[in-house]
This record gives structure tokens, sequence and C-alpha cells, in this order.
């Protein structure tokens, strides 16, 4: 390996970044506007972007559509629904998606679970992402004695038994949609709560941080003012990301029986149902998971984009 | 040593008593510590090793030295931005060096830094309206409409458009965002400005315009400047009088002309010669002196004078003795120098090999 | 015939704001044992021209011909392009930090360097790679060479990048501002090495800067570069002392000392131009204090001002110098060529 090889990359400009003598003749676009103009010209973030879209709007639009299907979540329909040796039916005209063993609409079904999904695996997010910037953000700029504590408190919480915990919790209380995000989310911040502490630390380094304090401002106005938009970028990501994470953890502890609870549906107990009856009623197993893989992907393929267009350094520079 | 003066009204000869900000035996170490829990020290950084200076109203402090030699450091203990392990910093009367965060609010008004990094030292996630009207912000000093207005005052001022007010940092050029830096240091009228290296990362013909504009604001309003560079006739241009630093202490201290004319110590004489000359028939006729190796390391220093492993003069003595800055036999008392064998006028260093400490190449460290 | 010549390069880069024009047609010859200066600030495509010669400018577009001892290196394959890179032509960066591998042995790394073009053992190898070592100035350099590059010093890092760009006797050397990161007093031994070093091996030396005192030092024949386009060159003397062109000029009075030490500076106003979007006629006129009619429409192509001279101004050719008579000559020729502009 020669050293101009190692080097090849070094000084070569970065197309999404002003060129240091190429001023820029826009008028003030913000790093944001920018990262969503390249957001924008990137096709599979758009495709993500508008599969997600219409996951949420069937989620609000559940009751609506299951009325049009002519089927609720939990009718049973005896008659075109269900053999008659009691198996599930494939996919008809009446069932579009079949049934599962009870001659329950999957298609409605499905619907429904988009809503679960949604809900738990965006609150969860979101409160986890919430958490973990406040406490990596303190641990991070706060100073030793601060990080000490919070960074262990941190460690502690990463290395809990979660399925484990979350299993012997459920039993105490009782399941429920509430219960199910606190659990996911009090098991996400940490992994947040490290990533915003360490970047905390690298901007706490920079010079314009220096300046804000030789200025005479006040921890909390650089910690809010100074470092948080700073650190929006990798929480954004962090955000699009911890969503299919949190919907795989909701469909994981209702596939357990310790989320949501029969005969409301979800993609993971539909899934839980389905393992019996998958030799006989493939469509029963297949399209709960196929949800389950796509909007999971839809979300992760999103995260992607939005963390290129947001440091376009990891951008593929030269893929154009 | 009067400088050249477009307003020759204003005189800008300091008067020797007139001090703004004096320093006493000013150190910082860091200390560098081992372990996880139990923290426990096995050494410290001698960043600034006991530095004594007087700063004089008006007048412009030139402070050089090469990369670890502390002036950086040196520069943010004077602004306070952490507090200091040893020593004294008295500014306008007032000792600031045990000042609590609260207590130091009032003089962070008054005085101010500049930074080097055009590009590091604004946020790049906010509007250049803002981020100069940083300093009324925390003061509470001016809201709203008025804020604004004075914050386009001061972007007039320093040559930039008012009118971009609401762009980010991203949209300007080096030398621009150089001149935003200046705009927030002005914002409270400050007496003194610490400049950090204001200049080095910025082409030669933008660093001319920053030089320029400094000079300029020195005069407008009174200004003193503590002006830190590496660049050695940057600081020739610039400075009133001249403190060289190595290794966490100042070896030579003159006026600019005394320095630059009749340099006594070994290093600023090396590095008087080191700097690029940019006329191919000086550069070509001058003899540099070449130290060999590089600077030692600030955690263990060298015994004595600290420069003794590279220097051409070296003997036992200063193997054993550190010099004390004092004026040498002959010299003016405003001209310091740390050194037990300086160098006579016309004495040629370049003939001289080293004596003792035999130049072993250390690597800096940090 | 000359060890490298260049003609007509173009360098250009498609982003998401528009082209960049990097450079914009630079022609130079670079001769055995001689050094070729390149200046400019930044933006001023110096540091991309040399970079495609080396062909590390990956998704650029590319147009001219350098010929290199008669092989264009602009339409080499990339594996003919890595056998001439390293072997006959060698480089050495700003960042010795970044340009070194970390995780590898400094030594490890030159006879690595060396083994890949050359089949030469492994023992062979390294005690050639001590004796560059030694040959640069490292001390001890029969146990450094076993340190990591984060051991070494930063002037001892150039110094080991100039070892590892030696290791094969590469015919031209080219070096993109090798003594930026550098404290005076180290870059004062690096410049020493360079030179030294070139006289030893006879190599042609491309030194990339924006410091005039580099060039002033080490540059036989100086190409001033602005905005992608070369707008000066000329022997070392003569550009220092008789400049034809406003931007070199400029250059020169921005230096702080150049007129006394008590004379105010005289910088070049206003920034440098987008890449993007370039004035019009020449690139300069926006800054330039002797603007003309024709400088807002056409582009002024070299033209000789005497032999090895060139400069691409619209100015009279025999309007040369900084003093300030050859200043009101200036001046005057360029008020006779003012019409639409006051």
């Amino acid at each position: 390996m020669s050293a101009s090889e190692l080097s090849e990359v070094a000084d070569l400009p970065d197309p999404a970044v002003p060129q240091p003598g190429v001023e820029r003749q826009v008028e003030g676009r913000s790093p944001w506007q920018l990262a969503w103009i390249r957001l924008r010209r990137d096709r599979v973030a758009v495709v993500c972007a508008a599969f997600i879209l219409l996951l949420v709007l069937v989620a609000i639009l559940a009751d609506p559509l299951a009325n049009w299907i002519g089927y609720n979540a939990t009718d049973q329909d005896q008659v075109n629904g269900i053999t008659a040796d009691g198996l599930p039916v494939g996919p008809d005209a009446h069932h579009l998606l079949g049934t599962d063993n009870l001659g329950r609409d999957i298609l409605v079904r499905i619907i429904f679970g988009t809503r679960v999904s949604l809900v738990v695996g965006v609150s969860a997010a979101v409160a986890a992402v919430l958490i973990g910037v406040i406490v990596g953000l303190c641990a991070g700029y706060l100073g030793p004695v601060v990080d000490s504590v919070l960074a262990r408190l941190m460690d502690v919480v990463l290395s809990f038994p979660f399925l484990l915990f979350a299993i012997a919790l459920v039993t105490v209380v009782g399941p429920s949609e509430l219960i199910e995000i606190l659990v996911i989310a009090f098991f996400s911040w940490a992994a947040v709560g490290r990533i915003v502490r360490g970047q905390t630390l690298a901007i706490r380094e920079r010079e314009y941080i220096e300046a804000a304090r030789s200025l005479g401002a006040g921890n909390l106005r650089i910690m809010v003012i100074d470092v948080l938009p700073n650190l929006m970028a990798p929480v954004i990501v962090y955000v699009t990301l911890l969503i299919p994470v949190s919907i795989v953890f909701e469909a994981t502890l209702s596939y357990l029986g310790v989320g949501i609870i029969p005969p409301t549906p979800s993609w993971g107990n539909m899934i839980s149902d389905a393992q019996n009856f998958y030799q006989v009623a493939w469509w029963y197993l297949v399209f709960p998971g196929a949800a389950l893989v796509l909007t999971t992907l839809a979300f992760n393929l999103l995260g992607d984009s939005v963390r290129d267009a947001l440091d376009p350094r990891t951008e593929r520079l030269f893929a154009k | 040593m009067t400088k050249p003066d477009p307003t020759p009204s204003i005189q800008r000869r300091p008067s020797d008593d007139d001090v703004l900000l004096t320093l006493r035996g000013v150190v910082k170490h860091y200390p560098i510590k081992h372990g996880i829990i139990f923290k426990t020290e096995i050494g410290r950084v001698r960043a600034v090793d006991g530095v004594e200076l007087t700063v004089r109203r008006g007048e412009t402090l030139g402070l050089v030295g090469e990369t670890g030699c502390g002036k950086s450091t040196l520069a943010r203990c004077i602004t306070r931005l952490f507090p200091l392990t040893a020593g004294s910093i008295v500014f306008d009367g007032q000792d600031i060096s045990r000042l609590s965060r609260r207590e130091l609010r009032p003089y962070r008004r008054q005085v101010q830094m500049i930074f080097q990094d055009p590009y590091g030292s604004l946020n790049p996630r906010r509007r250049i309206g803002s981020i100069i009207g940083d300093p009324f912000a925390i003061h509470g000093v001016a809201d709203g409409a008025e804020r604004k207005r004075r914050v386009q005052e001061l972007m007039e001022l320093v040559g930039l458009n008012p009118e971009h007010y609401n762009r980010f940092p991203a949209d300007f050029s080096g030398g621009q965002r150089q001149r935003i830096g200046v705009a927030r240091a002005l914002a409270l009228r400050p007496k003194l400005i610490v400049c950090d290296e204001p200049v080095s990362a910025l082409d030669v013909s933008i660093q001319a315009q920053i030089i320029n504009l400094l000079e300029g604001l020195q005069d407008e309003f009174n200004l003193t400047y503590v002006f830190i560079a590496h660049d050695l006739s940057v600081v020739e241009h610039v400075s009133d009088r001249v403190a060289v630093m190595y290794l966490g202490k100042i070896v030579e201290l003159a006026d600019r002309d005394q320095l630059y004319g009749q340099p006594r110590h070994p290093y600023t004489n090396a590095l008087l010669l080191a700097g690029s000359i940019a006329d191919p028939d000086r550069a070509r006729a001058r003899r540099r002196i070449i130290l060999t190796g590089d600077v030692p390391s600030p955690v263990d220093p060298p015994s004595g004078c600290r420069f003794h492993p590279r220097c051409p003069k070296a003997q036992q003595l200063c193997f054993d003795t550190e010099p004390q800055l004092q004026p040498e036999p002959g010299d003016p008392v405003e001209h310091a120098t740390a050194c037990h064998f300086p160098v006579a006028p016309g004495e040629d260093l370049t003939v001289l090999t080293p004596g003792i400490g035999s130049a072993v190449d250390q690597p800096t460290e940090g | 015939m000359a060890l490298l010549q260049v003609r007509d390069l173009t360098v250009s880069f498609r982003t998401s704001d528009g082209l960049v024009q990097a450079v914009r047609g630079v022609s130079f010859d670079v001769q055995k044992g001689r050094t070729l200066g390149i200046v400019g600030e930044s933006g001023s495509g110096k540091t991309v021209c040399t970079q495609t010669l080396l062909g590390l400018t990956r998704g650029a577009e590319v147009g001219g011909t350098a010929e290199f001892d008669g092989q264009d290196l602009l339409t080499m394959t990339s594996a003919q392009l890595r056998r001439v890179r390293g072997a006959r032509i060698a480089a050495i960066f700003q960042d010795p930090l970044s340009s070194l591998h970390p995780l590898y042995r400094v030594g490890w790394q030159i006879v690595e360097m060396i083994r890949a073009h050359e089949r030469v053992s492994k023992p062979a190898a390294r005690a050639r790679a001590i004796e560059l070592l030694d040959l640069v100035g490292i001390p001890q350099a029969a146990s450094r060479v076993d340190d990591y590059p984060h051991e070494f010093s930063g002037g001892m890092r150039q110094r080991a990048m100039i070892a590892m760009a030696l290791a094969l006797n590469p015919e031209l050397i080219i070096a993109d501002e090798p003594t930026t990161a550098l404290d005076a007093t180290v870059q004062a031994q690096v410049i020493d090495l360079l030179q030294r070093l070139r006289d030893e091996f006879d190599s042609a030396l491309i030194i990339i800067t924006h410091d005039l005192g580099v060039i002033a030092d080490m540059a036989d024949q100086v190409l001033v570069m602005y905005a992608g386009k070369a707008v000066e060159i000329a022997d070392r003397r003569t550009l220092f002392y008789l400049p034809h062109h406003p931007y070199t000029q400029g250059l020169l009075e921005s230096i702080p000392g150049s007129a006394g030490v008590n004379e105010k500076l005289r910088p070049i106003p206003g920034q440098p131009p987008s890449l993007i979007n370039l004035p019009s006629g020449c690139a300069f006129h926006p800054r330039c204090r002797f603007v003309m009619d024709r400088c807002l429409t056409e582009i002024p192509e070299l033209r000789t001002v005497e032999r090895g001279h060139l400069s691409a101004c619209h100015l009279p050719l025999d309007l040369t110098g900084l003093g300030s008579a050859d200043d009101s000559a200036r001046q005057q020729a360029a008020d006779a060529g003012r019409e639409k502009i006051g």
C-alpha cells in the first residue's frame, strides 16, 4: 500500500458542501434546507417515505377501511372465512389476504396491527430519544463527575437482560400498550444516550463552544443553543433507525404474549398464532410477516438516506 | 517604535505605567490521569510554566512561538476559559484569577477573543446574525429590533454586507468568516482583545485584509491586543512589543524593533532566520540556523534552560541552572532575555555546533 | 525535452450546485533537476491540478494531456498509473499524519512501498528503509524504523513521508504544501532536506504552496494560479521583482513587511471567485485595481513578456515591476482602456 494510495481521497471537493472560494450565490439556505434538497433527490428515500406515509394513513383510517372492507378485526366469518374442517381460508374474493383459524380477515387485522406497530414504535422511539438526548447531553457537557454517574447508569441499563426483565415486569403489572411503550423506551434510551454523549464530548471541544464560553454564556445556554442544534442530525437519524427497532421489539413482545393482548391484533401476536397453521395456511404467516419486514425495511432505508442527506461526507461522492 | 498612524492626532505610543493587564507567575498544568474510576495523576503537561507579562493600554503585544510552546494556553488563561494552576492575572486593577464564573461576567464584557479557525469558531447550525448577536443576548444588552440594528452596524463596521444577516457560516469564505468573528468580539466594546492566530488559516491576500481591519479598529476604539501568531512577519507588522515563548516560558521580550533588530536569545535568532522570506535574494543571502530536533515534550521539559538540547551555544551551566528573564548588560531595560549566554550583535550562530545535549529527537505529545 | 509536459489541462467536477471548473486550461513543463513552484490561494486549482496528474481525482472530468517521459498520464489505465506512481512519480502531502497509516509501523510502510514496485527481499528493503530514514535526518533510524506514526513528531512524520517518497528514486516529486503544517524551525529543516535531495538524485520537483516564502527559497520556475488558470509564469527572480500580472503584484504586496514594516499592507480587495459562477472575461477583474473595459469581456491569453516570462493580462507587456512608478504607469494604461467603467 503506497502513501499516495493511502491519501487517495484527500482534498477532493465534496459536491454538496460549498467549496472554499466558491461563494454560494443562493440566499442563506440553512443546513436543514440543504439536507432536505438532497433527500428529495434520493429516489429510495422518496419511495420509503411514500410507503411510510401510506402506513400512517392506513393506521389513521383503520376503522373506515375496515367498514369498507366489510369486516372488523374481531369478526369471525363462519360462512366464508373458515373451511368445513375449521381451517383458515386462503386469499379469495371474500378475504383478499385470506383468514385466520378463527375466520377473521387477515387484511383487516394487518391494518389494525399497523396502528399498534406505529403507535408503539414511534412513541417508544421518541421517548427513548428524548431521554437519551437529555441524559447524553448532560453527561457529555457537564463534566467528569456528572459524566461518570450518568455513564455508569447507562452501562447498567444496557447490561440488563431486557427480554427477561420485560417478561417479568409484564407478568407482575399486566400487559398493556403503555407498559409496552415504557419497556421499549426504557431499554432503548441508553444506547441513544451513549451516542449523544460521544457527540457532545466532540462538540464541546469545538472553538465555537469556547467562543460562547469566553463571551460568558452559561452551561444551559450553551447546551441548548450551541450543542443541541449540532446534535439534531445524529438524533434524527437515530429516531428513524430506532422506530423499526421498536416495531420489531413490539412484535417480539406481542409474539411472546407479553405485549398486545388478543383479540386485539398486532403483527407480533398474528405471527405467533400463525405458527401452528403455516403448513396449511401460508398466508396466515406470510402477510403479517411481510408487513413487518417491509415496514422495518422502509424505515431503515429512509434512515440511511436521512443520514446521507444530513452528513454529505458519507454520501457516495462519485456515484453520479 | 511608533507605528504608522493614519490619524496622527491620536497618540498611540502607550505610556509605560498605563498597564491594562498584568500576569504574575501564571502557571497552567494539565494533569495526565490514569485509571477509570480511581484516577491517579501520572504526570502533568506543563503548558504554561510561570509567565510574567504586562500589557499596556492601547498597545499590541505580539506573542510568538512554535506549536506546543503554550501560547494558546496562555491566551485561554488570560480570557479565563479555565482556572489557573497558580499565579495571578490583574486586569485594570482587579485580580481576576480567582473569580468564580458569576463574578467573571463583567470581565467577560471587557475581554474578548478572536479565534484561529474561521470554520471551527462559528456554529455551523446558526445564522450569523444570531452569532454576532450572542454577546448582546448573553449579557442582556439589547433585544429584538435593537439587537438586529446593532448587529448590522457591526457587520458594516467589519466590512460585511448587513443584508447577509440571515445567512449561515457555510455561505461565507474564510476571510469573511473571520470578519464575523471580529464583529462578535467587538460587540460589547471590549478593552482587550486576545487574538489567537487570527490570520494563520487565511490566504495571503485575505490575511492582509484582516490585519488592516484589526489595525483600523484598534485606532478607532482604542483597543489593546494580545496578538498570538507563529508567523513572525505578521507579528512584526502588527506588534508594538513582542514576547517569544518556548516550552511554557517567555524567553525574550522586547520592543518590536529591538527584538527583530537585535535578538539576544539563540532561540529567537533561530526563529527569525527560519521564517520564510518572500524575497529570493534575501532568502538566498541569509544563513539559516538549522536547529536539530523538535520541541521537547512539555510533560518532561529539559532541566535548566529548556532550550539547551537544541541550542548551539549550550554549556554545562545551561544544563544545570535555569536562566532568569532579565535585561542583559547593554540592552535597554525594556529588553529582557532568559539566557546565560545571550547572542552578541553580529555573532554568527551558524558556525556553531550544538555543545551538550546532543540533540535527541524527542516526539512532542498532544 | 521536459520530463513532464502538461498541455491545456482542464478538470471539472459535477456537483449539485453546478459545474465546478477547478482547472481551466493549464500548461507547464518540468525539467529534470529543476523545481517548479505552483502558487495560488485556496480554490485556485493548484492542488486539483497535480492530483489529477497522479490520478487522484476520481469522478472529475479531465481534459488535455500530461506527458511524463513521453507517456500521457491522463490516458493511462489505473494499473499503469499505479506502476508509475510511487516508483517514478512520488507525492508528499500536507498532512503527514493522514498520509501515513496509523496502524502500521513506519518502516513496514516503507518496506511495503518498496516491495510493491521492486522485487527485493524483505531484509534488503528494510535495510533500505533504515538508510532512507537516516538520510532524511531521523535520529537512531535503525531503532525508530519500528515506531508507529504517532510516536513520531510532526516534523519527523513529514520527513518519514519524504523518505517514503524517495524510496524508489523517483524522477519527479510532487510536494503539496509540504511545510504548511510545520513550525518555522522544522519547516527550515524540511526545505533544506528537499533541496539537498533534489540535487542529490537529480529529480524534478513540483512544490505546491500558498507561501511565497517557500517559493522564494526553493523554486526555479514559478507558476501563479488564479481561479483555475495560470495567470503568470516566470523564473523566481523575475516573478518577485518584475511581476506583470496585477494578481501576482497583489500577492507580493499583501505579505507583511513587503513594503517595509511600517507601511500599511495593501491587500487584494474582495473575495476569491466562485468556481461555479466565474466572473466574465478575466476572472480576476472584480478584484483588480487596473481593470479595463476589455477585461470584462475578453479572457486574457498567456502572452510572452520576455523569454520564459508569460502573463495573462491585458495590460501592455512592458509594464512590469512593483514600484510606485510602475504602478502609475499601469494606472495610466488602465485609464486609457476605460470608457464604460469609471
